[in-house]
């Protein structure tokens, strides 16, 4: 699994693709520990090239979630249809914050 | 109808992914559809290696598609300890973030993503879990 993290002055984005599953969640949530570990708590996921996330991804991003919160948040970027609508469908969309494209969700920060 | 055998290894999962995506686009599900299938296979496919198969490998995760007159029934055959998803209870649903737990969320997602979510265990056939996704239309 390819993870991209960069640095902005308010946040931190980080980028993967393709699936999130339960071979590699531990290697996003490693990756978003690292990033937590410095005091960084205002994360922008990028997951417009994420095609899938299953229950072992949405652990790790809960996780995050609670960690940022209360002093910063993870929010996550153009999420596809299916994915956000697999979270709605079991009640934790409300969890995260959707943005339509990076430049608004670091904006935001 | 196809049949197609894989090994007790996560890293199969996007395999298994891949066969099952095959079959619901040949049942005509559109993309919702489509990914539900795709989540709620994968689910169970963790599920078995994980829990079902502890840390032994199992011999066989055997994937069974069938097109139906109203959309795609998958048949997921293995020869773990029985395990009984339907025992598990749904995860707290619209708590607070605080509150949340991270268990139960994989079979929820299988319950809440297929139309029919079944379970058998016998002693010659092993666990059987059947699941059925349906057109929308």
């Amino acid at each position: 699994m390819e993870i991209k993290t960069t640095e902005f002055k308010r946040c931190t984005v980080i980028k993967t693709s393709g699936r999130i599953d339960g071979s590699n969640a531990q290697e996003l949530a490693q990756a978003l520990k690292a990033i937590t570990s410095k005091g960084v708590y205002k994360i922008v996921f990028d997951m417009s090239e994420v095609n899938f996330v299953a229950s072992a991804g949405w652990w790790v991003l809960i996780d995050t979630q609670k960690t940022c919160k209360p002093s910063g948040e993870l929010v996550l970027v153009k999420v596809d249809k299916g994915i956000k609508d697999s979270l709605n469908l079991v009640g934790m969309g409300s969890y995260f914050r959707t943005y339509d494209d990076v430049t608004s969700a670091v904006g935001d920060f | 109808m196809s049949t197609k055998r894989f090994t007790c290894s996560l890293k199969n999962l996007e395999e298994i992914c891949d066969y099952v995506t095959h079959c619901a686009n040949a049942a005509g599900l559109d993309e919702s559809e489509v990914y539900a299938v795709q989540l709620a296979v994968d689910e169970a496919s963790t599920n078995i290696m994980e829990h079902g198969y502890g840390r032994e490998c199992p011999n066989r995760i055997d994937i069974t598609c069938e097109i139906l007159d109203d959309g795609l029934k998958v048949v997921i055959y293995d020869d773990a300890d029985p395990f009984d998803p339907e025992l598990v209870p749904d995860p707290e649903i619209n708590v607070s973030l605080d509150d949340v737990k991270p268990r139960g969320l994989g079979i929820f997602f299988m319950r809440k993503m297929m139309d029919e979510v079944q379970y058998e265990a016998t002693p010659e056939k092993g666990n059987t879990l059947t699941m059925i996704k349906r057109h929308a239309r």
